[in-house]
């Protein structure tokens, strides 16, 4: 979760990614964001994020996002 | 058959009539034989086309379904499989799933390629021959643009990548998903429906409903008003000034910008509302296609309220694919070795947004015009993304973030770069418009705004006052807009009101519809796209 929060608050320094939660609702990430969070992802944790993954769901907190991770890394 | 046409009127009357006559389990039977009476008014050759992507994204898409559902039943009925056997299952099943999306993308993309692009390629290579000296040159292909073929073919796309994806099985009824192909409110020009959205009310049984029918008769109406009223008013101005370029340069070259924003904003806002009225007086919900993007702040904004669904296709489709496929994010990671974790990391992003919006330009006309439009935007966005640190850097120096006046600066400021962009659509030749903004920086004719020039360009002064009318009129509604549904307050007015409203709507495009003797309305600009 550390190396997520980091790649997320390398994106915006501004935001308190531990708490909030509507980050794809109220467009604090955009697709730009989105990809560069995908790529360091894969670079961290070696896992790839499938493009039916990129939905608000799964993109709308750091939680979220650190469940799809984990997920994902189960699955492969 | 033209939307603005008195064919078109009947037609959409009987259609409405019978829709609501037949008993309700043929309303979509009835919806599609008329979008293919629609689609066969347009060229009966054309059917052909509409067909095989039809029939082969079926057969895909039956295929793909049914892989998953033997994979589904396989897996079921072996549990005690290793975690390591699934996998190895899944992936097999996967890889024939594969090779049916992939032969139905590249049949699909292949015929719009052939028929849209083939002349363009064409003419691209002969330029290279030409360059070769004395070489024979190849000959052009006489070949028709089916009618609707951009939208259809990239609504259809998404359909099976959605199937293929596992966000939802395939249609099994061949008719379902043919007048979802066909449905002909949106065949001209989009919006480029998704399934799943479109499928919840189309299909439906659909009782009649005063106030959907209401609200559908007023959308249709405001759509008729941006239309007739003002952009097929504004056009013959637009024509002029296309028509001359060598009289019509310097300050005309502003006065085209402005008068095509606003003959495009409203013809194409115009049709997608007269779109989703007709839908709605049926019952049938599609999408929004825009939201007020005259309002946006920067470019990226302008992008996700204009032509969303447009957007939307190449974002979920296309660039997110590419930006995260695994040989982009290997190259990504070879950047960054080779040149810095900055670089590096926006690699992705900035290759897979060239590839989007080289495409997002061709996809609007096999010309060079449109390409460059597209990269340009691209620039722009790409640009923008840059310069972040300066607009920090700017805010926290100047505390301007979220007053009215650097609000209506940024507005004004994407409007003019989107509108001077759009200069290339209107004189579809790069070099010449180029050159033609140029004149506006070094002719000084700028008297023609106070000289009565402006009266000479196909517009009298009557003209011009319906025309500024009109506009404010849009500008209040997008204002109220804002707030909620206009519709829905007027709603909330007595019926004195209402009635007076809907009555001054219909006078308004019968007295003031750019029409007349041996006038014929105009086909919508994104017909051609």
């Amino acid at each position: 979760m550390k190396t997520l929060l980091s790649i997320l608050k390398d994106l915006h320094p501004e935001i308190d990614f531990e708490t909030h939660e509507q980050l794809i609702d109220k467009g604090v990430l955009d697709s730009f964001d989105i990809v560069t969070i995908a790529a360091e992802i894969d670079n961290e944790y070696g896992v790839s994020i499938p493009a039916d993954a990129i939905v608000p769901e799964n993109f709308n907190s750091a939680k979220a996002l650190y469940a799809l991770i984990e997920r994902l890394e189960e699955e492969e | 058959m033209l939307f603005t046409s008195f064919d078109f009127i009947i037609f959409i009357t009987l259609l409405f009539v019978m829709y609501y006559t037949v008993p309700k389990k043929y309303q979509w039977k009835l919806l599609l034989a008329f979008s293919y009476i629609f689609y066969f008014i347009a060229g009966p050759k054309f059917l052909f086309y509409i067909l095989l992507t039809t029939g082969s994204t079926y057969v895909s898409g039956i295929k793909i379904g049914k892989l998953y559902e033997d994979q589904s039943l396989y897996l079921k009925a072996n549990k005690e499989l290793s975690r390591e056997e699934k996998k190895a299952f899944k992936a097999k099943v996967k890889k024939r799933a594969w090779k049916w999306i992939l032969g139905c993308l590249l049949l699909n993309f292949g015929i719009l390629f052939f028929i849209k692009y083939i002349n363009f390629t064409i003419a691209n290579i002969n330029w290279f021959i030409d360059r070769l000296n004395d070489r024979e040159t190849l000959s052009f292909i006489d070949i028709a643009l089916p009618l609707g073929i951009s939208f259809y073919t990239f609504q259809t796309m998404g359909y099976i990548i959605d199937v293929y994806r596992g966000k939802y099985p395939p249609e099994k009824n061949f008719g379902k998903l043919a007048l979802f192909v066909s449905f002909f409110p949106q065949l001209i020009q989009g919006p480029i429906s998704r399934f799943d959205d479109l499928a919840k009310t189309l299909f439906r049984e659909n009782s009649f409903n005063y106030n959907e029918f209401s609200f559908g008769l007023q959308r249709i109406l405001w759509g008729y008003f941006k239309k007739l009223v003002i952009a097929d008013r504004i056009l013959v101005a637009v024509q002029t000034l296309i028509g001359d370029t060598a009289m019509y340069d310097g300050a005309y070259v502003f006065v085209l910008m402005v008068f095509y924003t606003v003959q495009l904003y409203c013809d194409f806002t115009g049709g997608i509302d007269i779109t989703i009225g007709i839908a709605q007086i049926l019952g049938i919900k599609v999408q929004e296609n825009f939201i007020r993007p005259a309002f946006s702040k920067n470019i990226a904004e302008f992008w996700r309220r204009w032509h969303i669904s447009l957007g939307t296709w190449f974002k979920e489709y296309l660039f997110y694919p590419l930006s995260i496929w695994k040989p982009m994010l290997n190259f990504s990671r070879f950047a960054r070795s080779k040149f810095g974790d900055s670089i590096g990391k926006k690699l992705p992003v900035f290759l897979s947004a060239f590839v989007v919006w080289f495409i997002t330009g061709a996809w609007h006309g096999a010309s060079w015009n449109f390409i460059v439009w597209g990269l340009l935007n691209y620039i722009f966005l790409m640009g923008s993304e840059e310069l972040k640190p300066f607009y920090s850097w700017f805010h926290s120096k100047f505390d301007v973030q979220g007053t009215l006046g650097f609000k209506l600066f940024q507005i004004a400021r994407t409007n003019l770069l989107v509108s001077s962009i759009r200069l290339l659509d209107c004189y579809r030749d790069v070099p010449g418009t180029f050159k033609m903004v140029g004149s506006f920086f070094t002719k000084n004719n700028f008297n023609i705004f106070v000289d009565g020039s402006l009266l000479e360009i196909g517009l009298t002064s009557a003209d011009y006052w319906v025309i500024t009318g009109g506009l404010l009129l849009v500008l209040v509604v997008a204002l109220i807009g804002r707030k909620g549904s206009v519709r829905e307050l007027m709603a909330a007015k007595p019926v004195i009101v209402r009635r007076t409203a809907f009555y001054l709507l219909i006078m308004s495009i019968l007295i003031f519809g750019a029409y007349g003797v041996g006038y014929e309305s105009s086909q919508f600009i994104y017909n051609q796209f």
